[in-house]
């Protein structure tokens, strides 16, 4: 069985995977990081989200050995010791999630969109979460959500 | 799934890797698509050589006035690489459309390619930029048009078991070009399109000297609308001409009726509109350029 070896949240880990197994499932049933859900399983509605190397991807259609020797970082890896990040406390603050299922792939796009544009319009911001899909809120919470941790972190000077 | 997931090193690698299991591997790049194909038994090869380790594949440059991209270039550096959005815009649109940003962070321009879709995004802007392809084989590399790729829906000449893509190359747009591309869907992310086009036009004074409009999906692979932009030919780039070049494309496309797409009939209005607006975009930019 081949040995997968990635960055995950800040720590090394190594695990033995199959060849054929996805990311989503190495990460929720082989150790236990449950917040990555499995909606479509098809790369449609993002609801797996997870950053590798800093980019979104969709971890239910992306083999888990492509994250060998990669930057992992899942919504587990955000905010610390139980404070929540910055996003992540606008989401709770905007009311963002009603179900929540959809939210850790929202919370992880809206991360992917703002370590690389700390100012996104709002246009930049629906483009942003264009690959994960909302049944709920009609997106208008999460957008606000959005540009709520957008302010909180350009008075604070920047990502933490 | 799959038996084994392998990383080569090189091209030549991959090649002795897909000979040596004949017929049982198969190329695989982002997977965006070949990974739900293996779920659905579709893709039945048991070895996946995963090729975006291999080093010199990830370039997007130009050469002597053509651009090449190699066979790790995703959607999204496609559609944000400054040098593809100056000199050849109508394809940083088009990839800037496929799927939603997860998407189009980890599949390829090339995938796009050897999956043979008709509706294919990339593969509809490649066509009207009259790309080639580097096929590398066990024999050696050729170049070949990408038009020639396409054998039918999902039907690429490329076999993924034997063979690989390694890059794309096309003319960039030089002075007095300009191309657009348009998409039709249901919603702007996430869908598939009902229908998509891409122009590209180059004037020379006040007259088009040579224009190419491809359209997807309006028959088993991306359709060239020849006609349509021979009319154009000779002519000032005006709204008459235009439209009636557009006229001409909705006239030689043959869209389906789809229970996802809607029917002939609205699709063959929709040509219409569509290539004018492509047309007539890429005239406009060219303008702006020449004026700027």
């Amino acid at each position: 069985m081949p040995t997968l070896k990635m960055i995950l949240n800040g720590q090394e880990v190594t695990i033995d995977v199959e060849p054929g197994d996805l990311l989503a499932n190495v990460l929720r049933d082989k150790l236990g990081l449950i917040g990555t859900k499995i909606s479509c399983g098809e790369g449609e509605c993002g609801a797996c989200t997870v950053l590798v190397d800093g980019r979104a991807v969709d971890s239910c259609i992306y083999p888990a050995l492509k994250a060998q020797g990669r930057e992992v970082i899942t919504i587990e890896g955000l905010g610390q010791d139980n404070r929540l990040d910055a996003i992540q406390q606008a989401f709770v603050d905007r009311t963002a999630p009603q179900c929540g299922y959809c939210i850790p792939g929202m919370v992880i796009s809206a991360k992917a969109l703002l370590d690389e544009n700390p100012h996104p319009t709002r246009k930049e911001i629906k483009e942003g979460i264009s690959g994960n899909l909302c049944r709920c809120t009609g997106y208008y919470q999460i957008i606000g959500a959005i540009e709520l941790a957008c302010e909180r972190l350009a008075e604070r000077g920047g990502p933490e | 799934m799959w038996d084994e997931y392998l990383f080569p090193a090189s091209v030549e690698e991959a090649l002795e890797m897909l000979e040596a299991h004949g017929g049982e591997a198969r190329i695989i790049a982002g997977g965006t698509d070949l990974v739900l194909q293996s779920q659905r038994g579709q893709c039945t090869a048991r070895v996946m050589i995963d090729i975006t380790r291999i080093p010199g594949l990830d370039h997007i440059e130009e050469r002597d006035g053509l651009i090449y991209i190699g066979a790790q270039v995703t959607h999204s550096q496609v559609a944000t690489s400054p040098l593809i959005r100056s000199r050849a815009g109508v394809l940083a649109e088009a990839c800037g459309s496929v799927g939603g940003p997860q998407i189009r962070n980890v599949g390829t321009l090339v995938g796009n390619v050897v999956n043979a879709l008709p509706a294919a995004d990339g593969a509809i802007a490649l066509f009207a930029l009259d790309a080639e392809a580097e096929v590398a084989e066990r024999a050696g590399r050729r170049w070949t048009p990408v038009a020639a790729l396409y054998a039918g829906v999902g039907l690429c000449t490329v076999d993924p078991c034997a063979a690989m893509i390694t890059q794309l190359r096309f003319r960039a747009l030089g002075e007095g070009e300009a191309g657009a591309f348009e998409r039709l869907a249901k919603r702007r992310a996430l869908v598939l399109p009902i229908l998509n086009t891409a122009a590209v036009v180059r004037l020379q004074g006040d007259k088009v000297e040579r224009a190419r409009i491809a359209i997807g999906p309006v028959a088993p692979t991306p359709f060239v609308a020849t006609e349509a932009a021979e009319a154009l030919v000779g002519q000032p780039p005006d709204e008459a001409f235009v439209a009636e070049a557009a006229k001409l494309a909705a006239q030689a496309a043959q869209p389906r009726d789809s229970l996802l797409r809607g029917s002939a009939e609205y699709r063959k209005a929709m040509v219409e509109v569509l290539v004018r607006r492509a047309l007539w975009r890429a005239v406009l930019q060219e303008g702006e350029d020449a004026n700027s």
